[in-house]
């Protein structure tokens, strides 16, 4: 993380730089479906986080020494565009690029019911048009979308969201700027239903009570934002919401 | 793209034997699910590099060399050095390694001990600045994975430190912004600030344990590295693998780490004189 002092990153009255709580999530808004070719497709802004996540498949793998005889192979790409940044990004994928992509799609990959198509392949993109911070988090919750718009059944939806330390305090959700001058920050992938973490990383300073607090806080939100993406695929697909809630579909073993 | 491996037909036999074992709290190594392979730790064995460390993690070894040379530092940090961490899979390690760019897997292993190093600010790279914007000492961090047994992670990350702690460089003055080397005599240690040791705990049918061997890592369904500094504080985690924790375990598994870190941390202390 990088150095401390310069920005003050809360005020007297515990508010953050740009006015959050510290338990406060960012405006996150959700759109399904809005790609034409792609199998399924999804769009988040999560603050100014602007991702872009698309789907193909199950289609045929391609080169076929890659299919597996019992289940399908999940391939995924998280891409930043060049202009995403402050400084110009080169388009080649770099190392951070080439690892997230790695624990992305370990993040995913327990969702999707990659049993069912055996040599086939599903692909996974994820373009980073704006980064403002929790980039992972924010494609995973793009993604996860994408893949019930392109109709793979999938065991439950992934939500993503980080939490961290800044100025001392346990926080959510952390900005740009929080992340940068801040002390820690921790990504977190989770699927409610299961309670199980799919994606968990974190890099900064943090004691265990603090690692322990911010663990929880990152889980509570991405139960909202998991109830904000069920909200988004039923705008898409005009479900009306049941008041009473059909009882869950059986539980499938990972 | 990162795309799903296929398990070895080898590792699908074994999958059966491993969990069998695990399910009544043993291991095919006959160690405790909570017991650390011996570690043996050897400082200095390649001379011409500033530090290095031999690691052997049970039948895993690892190689990590140090080199520090002259640089220019990042615009965003123009009075800091720079820190490298590169990890090599060599093909003589495993049959599964081939020679070629590095894959995502030894990516994903530099950047994990590069985090650790970095974020518990093991090395004090205000000290390594020359003139400020022009010229900094780069601290460059090779891994050589030699032989792999399993737990790559805690055997790299152990290595790095062991290199950095235990290496060496030309003493020198700063004369006009220019770097002026006293004799070769002279030597002077790294500003080490901190140790980290990353410590990898694996879920095998529901049951966590410690340092997995390379049959344990090939059936594992996740893996968890946990990063601890010299004060008990976290500095770095990483999730790996398909399976999935729940908060509970996640939990478990950070305790764990700081609790058996500290051991460790001594041993590798203990080698520098």
């Amino acid at each position: 993380m990088g150095n401390k002092g310069e920005v003050r990153l809360l005020d007297e009255n515990g508010l953050r730089v740009d006015g959050r709580r510290i338990d406060q999530l960012r405006p996150v808004k959700l759109e399904v479906g809005l790609l034409d070719k792609a199998d399924g497709s999804a769009y988040i802004e999560h603050g100014r986080n602007k991702i872009l996540a698309g789907v193909y498949g199950p289609r045929e793998a391609h080169p076929k020494h890659i299919a597996l005889a019992d289940r399908a192979v999940v391939r995924c790409r998280y891409h930043m565009a060049p202009f995403s940044t402050d400084e110009r990004k080169s388009p080649a994928p770099s190392r951070r690029e080439l690892e997230l992509s790695k624990v992305i799609r370990e993040a995913l990959e327990p969702s999707i019911m990659a049993e069912y198509f055996p040599r086939a392949t599903i692909d996974l993109f994820i373009e980073v048009l704006q980064a403002d911070a929790g980039t992972r988090c924010a494609g995973i919750t793009a993604a996860s979308l994408a893949l019930a718009d392109a109709g793979i059944p999938l065991r439950e939806l992934v939500a993503g969201c980080a939490a961290g330390k800044v100025g001392g305090k346990v926080v959510l959700d952390l900005s740009d700027i929080e992340d940068k001058k801040g002390d820690a920050d921790l990504p977190i992938a989770y699927m409610p239903k299961s309670n199980q973490v799919g994606l968990l990383q974190m890099d900064g300073s943090m004691t265990e009570d603090e690692l322990k607090q911010a663990l929880d806080m990152g889980i509570e939100a991405c139960k909202k934002i998991y109830e904000m993406q069920r909200e988004a695929l039923r705008q898409k697909y005009h479900i009306e919401r049941d008041e009473d809630e059909k009882p869950e579909a059986p539980e499938v073993k990972a | 793209m990162s795309a799903t491996r296929q398990l070895s037909p080898v590792a699908k036999l074994e999958q059966k034997t491993v969990h069998d074992l695990i399910v009544k709290g043993k291991r095919l190594d006959e160690r405790g699910p909570l017991d650390y392979r011996p570690l043996t730790i050897m400082l200095g064995t390649v001379e011409k590099a500033n530090g290095s460390a031999y690691v052997y993690l049970g039948k895993t070894k690892v190689l990590a060399g140090v080199k520090v040379e002259l640089g220019t530092p990042f615009p965003d940090t123009p009075d800091e050095g720079i820190l490298t961490v590169n990890a090599e899979f060599v093909p003589l390690a495993s049959p599964t390694f081939e020679a070629g760019p590095p894959d995502e897997n030894s990516i994903e292993l530099a950047r994990v001990v590069d985090r650790g190093i970095r974020e518990s600010k093991a090395i004090d790279v205000k000290k390594l600045c020359i003139q400020p914007g022009k010229k900094v000492f780069v601290v460059f961090v090779d891994i050589y994975v030699l032989d792999h047994d399993g737990n790559l992670i805690d055997a790299a990350g152990m290595a790095a430190l062991g290199a950095l702690v235990s290496a060496k460089m030309r003493a020198y003055d700063i004369k006009h912004d220019e770097v002026v080397y006293k004799d070769e005599e002279q030597k002077i240690p790294l500003p080490i600030n901190n140790y980290p040791v990353p410590i990898t705990s694996v879920k095998i049918d529901g049951s966590i344990v410690l340092d997995p061997c390379l049959e344990e890592e090939q059936v594992m369904s996740c893996r968890l590295t946990v990063t601890t500094d010299k004060n008990n504080n976290v500095c770095a985690m990483q999730k790996g693998g398909l399976g999935v924790f729940t908060p509970e375990e996640i939990k478990q598994v950070i305790s764990t780490a700081i609790s058996k870190s500290r051991d460790l941390r001594e041993k590798i202390i203990s080698k520098v004189d």
